[in-house]
């Protein structure tokens, strides 16, 4: 393993641009696709350069243009772009959610004609799960898909489908069999966006930002070879897929570009002032160490888990509270930071605050999705409650 | 810092869960505070956990123990903290084995650590004097006198210090703090009769004269190094307290029926019943890095300590507290058990570093 290390790290030295290894800030996060808008041209050619290797999905099989890594050799990867700061190349759904329940679940077809595109970032993947009426109630979604011969005849209305409108494909959840029990009638879809019958609105959000959108499914006639999965049995796949998306979401607070990022003891020191080398004020240093010493014992849990893992043991009931811990720490961080900053926190835009202030403002608005998007706290309670602890409906 | 428990530790375990389920269960604890025993713990018991060798944990090979170390110890505390038994565990296995280990001399090792390697001798560390632990604010005195040492002040909560054999004293000679051994009878000693039953003492010194032999060494390196060791023995302990009043409160909401349905089934129960299966398992995480990384000595190992004791001074309160609410009316009697998880969390929390305390430590070592 030292060796594999030391590779690692001199083809990263060579092959990582220089400003590759800088903080990343949300508009340079690069997600691939045919809509792609690169801000410099170092994020295409970093992107490539991972690519080349598989490094972009490193435990991937090979054969389908993955790293072919083990799980100890992604996190010496992992480890080294962490400590010489390199920006992750490529992130998207495709990535987190589609390629795992694929390789998984797929056809042999389906992983040749899809996994490839999405490790070189060609194509950009959304997430065509909540509906208008359908959010922690999942599986009463109506996107109905009706079997005609040869392919779906499909429509419906998607909600919350982040960047909608700078994808090429979408994953559905639909409709397949309306008579049957509500989990039992759902087939997972894969839906090319090129089709004019499928339109994504963007909607703007308390952040001001649009990553969200609307997606009108009008009349779209699906190739039946996109069903991933029996026919009706898409809830299962359904739910593996949301396994990983927690897994993503909670992971939030740990990925944050750990290297680059300002502590929020920093940020406290700077707007309270500093005696004796402690935060000024003795409250928010109480409140500071509070949440501080929470995110700490949260990440060693992540790690213990890992270590569980690792030693070959059957998975612990610890990853079931992930999402929720993870999330509601990172909502926390944002609270923290603004508590600290004072009047500074509170800048829409404009001159009078630094870009680091507003960028920290609108993020504290986008992390209250955090505990919304891919299960609510809620329902990751009872999650908990039913399935670890055994509590009766 | 290994997060999971290896083989060895895992026995340790196994047989320290059984050991207490059988013979020390709650009901043990009841009697002797319904008998106010004057020992507070049984002798006996004692006697059998120091054949088991859990005495020798922090002692090394050469002096008779087994050098397995605070993560094999932690082990003993939590399954103690189950059942609530009252042991010497933490005064005597845990700080008199680790002074005498860190400062003895040749001569009091030999004089002091087969004793209490036997379970035949009980130490208590007699440290704080205010209102809460303070262990950098130490007033009693010890003066020069003759060849020895003349100890003048009053102690509060020593942990079983109404019946150590030998009190190991902190006390201020000039700037430095220096530590004495001090036979239990030659300070004058109240008995507290504390709310959860913890054995605990007030200890006052008036002009106590001490012998050039009594002194202790290590001093205020070796007082820091055991403190942190029993914050984290400490912690393990209420993580084994939290646990079983969180594993009591769960099986209590499946079988407890109102409106025709367990109480279990109603999501105002379920959704704080997970928050408490997260923290218990956060504050398990904690432990058991802190533990881990005293035994190494690693560099991170007084921020994890602190972190460790902060979070199990939490969750024991949570647990505790909810298991009273959530029991409803017969979590408020003196018969069912419950209660006693809720006392000895206020007890617990201020012993050795209350919250505000680790968090004050843990944001000093982090530099903010």
């Amino acid at each position: 393993m030292p060796i594999f290390r030391a590779a690692i790290r001199s083809w990263l030295e060579e092959n990582c641009p220089p400003a590759m290894r800088t903080f990343m800030p949300e508009n340079e996060q690069v997600a691939g696709g045919n809509r792609a808008h690169y801000v410099r041209p170092e994020q295409k050619i970093w992107l490539d350069r991972m690519a080349a290797k598989g490094w972009t999905a490193p435990t991937w099989p090979a054969k389908y243009g993955g790293g072919g890594l083990s799980g100890d050799e992604a996190l010496v990867l992992e480890e080294e772009m962490q400590d010489l700061g390199c920006r992750i190349p490529l992130r998207g759904m495709g990535l987190s959610m589609l390629g795992p329940v694929l390789l998984e679940y797929g056809t042999e077809e389906q992983r040749q004609t899809h996994i490839p595109p999405i490790v070189r970032g060609d194509i950009r993947w959304c997430q065509g799960y909540s509906e208008p009426e359908a959010g922690s109630d999942l599986a009463s979604l109506r996107t109905r898909a009706v079997l005609q011969g040869d392919h779906f005849l499909v429509n419906g209305h998607k909600i919350w489908t982040s960047n909608a409108h700078h994808s090429d494909w979408i994953f559905c959840l639909v409709r397949t069999d309306p008579a049957a029990k509500k989990h039992e009638g759902i087939s997972f879809l894969l839906i090319d966006m090129d089709d004019p019958g499928v339109r994504p609105r963007p909607i703007r959000l308390i952040s001001g930002a649009s990553v969200f959108c609307e997606t009108f499914i009008e009349n779209v006639r699906v190739p039946a070879g996109n069903l991933v999965g029996p026919l009706n049995k898409g809830w299962t796949i359904a739910k593996r897929l949301l396994e990983h998306e927690r897994k993503g979401i909670g992971g939030i607070a740990a990925r944050n570009a750990a290297k680059f990022e300002i502590p929020l003891e920093a940020v406290a020191k700077h707007f309270a002032g500093e005696q004796d080398g402690k935060i000024a004020d003795p409250i928010l240093r109480d409140r500071v160490a509070a949440y501080s010493m929470d995110a700490h014992a949260f990440q060693l849990t992540r790690r213990r888990a890992a270590e569980e893992a690792e030693s070959g043991a059957a998975p612990g009931p610890l990853s079931a509270m992930f999402k929720l811990q993870g999330t509601e720490l990172n909502k926390r961080r944002y609270e923290m930071l603004l508590e600290a900053e004072g009047f500074q926190g509170l800048g829409w835009e404009g001159d009078a605050f630094t870009p680091d202030q507003l960028r920290f403002t609108r993020e504290w608005l986008r992390s209250k999705a955090n505990s919304i998007e891919g299960g609510t706290s809620e329902v990751q309670l009872n999650i908990i409650a039913k399935r670890v602890l055994g509590l009766p409906d | 810092m290994a997060l999971i428990l290896n083989e060895e530790a895992q026995m340790v375990r196994d047989t320290a869960l059984d050991f207490f389920r059988e013979r020390s269960p709650i009901t043990a604890m009841r009697k002797l505070r319904d008998d106010n025993d004057p020992d507070g713990f049984s002798r006996d018991l004692w006697r059998q956990m120091a054949e088991l060798g859990w005495t020798g944990f922090l002692v090394n090979e050469d002096d008779g123990g087994s050098a397995f170390g605070m993560t094999g110890l932690t082990q003993v505390m939590e399954a103690a903290g189950r059942t609530l038994a009252a042991t010497p565990l933490l005064s005597t296995a845990l700080l008199g084995a680790s002074l005498l280990s860190i400062g003895g001399t040749k001569g009091q090792k030999a004089d002091y650590l087969p004793r209490l390697l036997a379970g035949e001798h009980i130490t208590a560390l007699a440290v704080d004097e205010g209102s809460r632990h303070a262990p950098d604010q130490i007033g009693t005195t010890a003066e020069r006198d003759g060849a020895g040492y003349r100890l003048n002040g009053q102690k509060t909560f020593v942990l079983d210090g109404h019946i150590a054999d030998t009190l190991i004293v902190a006390a201020r000679t000039g700037d430095a703090v220096m530590l004495f051994l001090v036979p239990g009878e030659a300070a004058s000693r109240t008995r507290l009769s504390m709310v959860d039953s913890r054995n605990a003492a007030l200890i006052r010194f008036d002009n106590v004269l001490v012998g050039p032999d009594a002194v202790l060494g290590g001093g205020a390196i070796a007082l820091e190094l055991a403190l942190d060791r029993a914050r984290v023995g400490l912690a393990a302990e209420m993580l084994g307290s939290a646990q079983e009043a969180f594993d009591r409160t769960i099986q209590y909401l499946k079988d407890r029926k109102q409106f025709g349905v367990a109480i279990g089934s109603f999501q105002a129960m379920k959704h704080r019943a997970a928050e408490m299966f997260c923290e218990v398992e956060i504050t398990r995480s904690a432990v058991l890095a802190a533990a881990s990384a005293l035994d190494q000595g690693s560099n991170d190992a007084a921020a994890l300590v602190a972190l460790a004791k902060a979070k199990a001074n939490a969750t024991l309160y949570l647990c505790g507290n909810e298991g009273v609410q959530m029991h409803g009316g017969i979590g408020m009697t003196d018969e069912h058990e419950i209660g006693f998880f809720m006392k000895r969390s206020r007890v617990a929390e201020v012993s050795f570093g209350d919250t505000r305390f680790c968090r004050d430590r843990y944001a000093g070592i982090m530099g903010y």
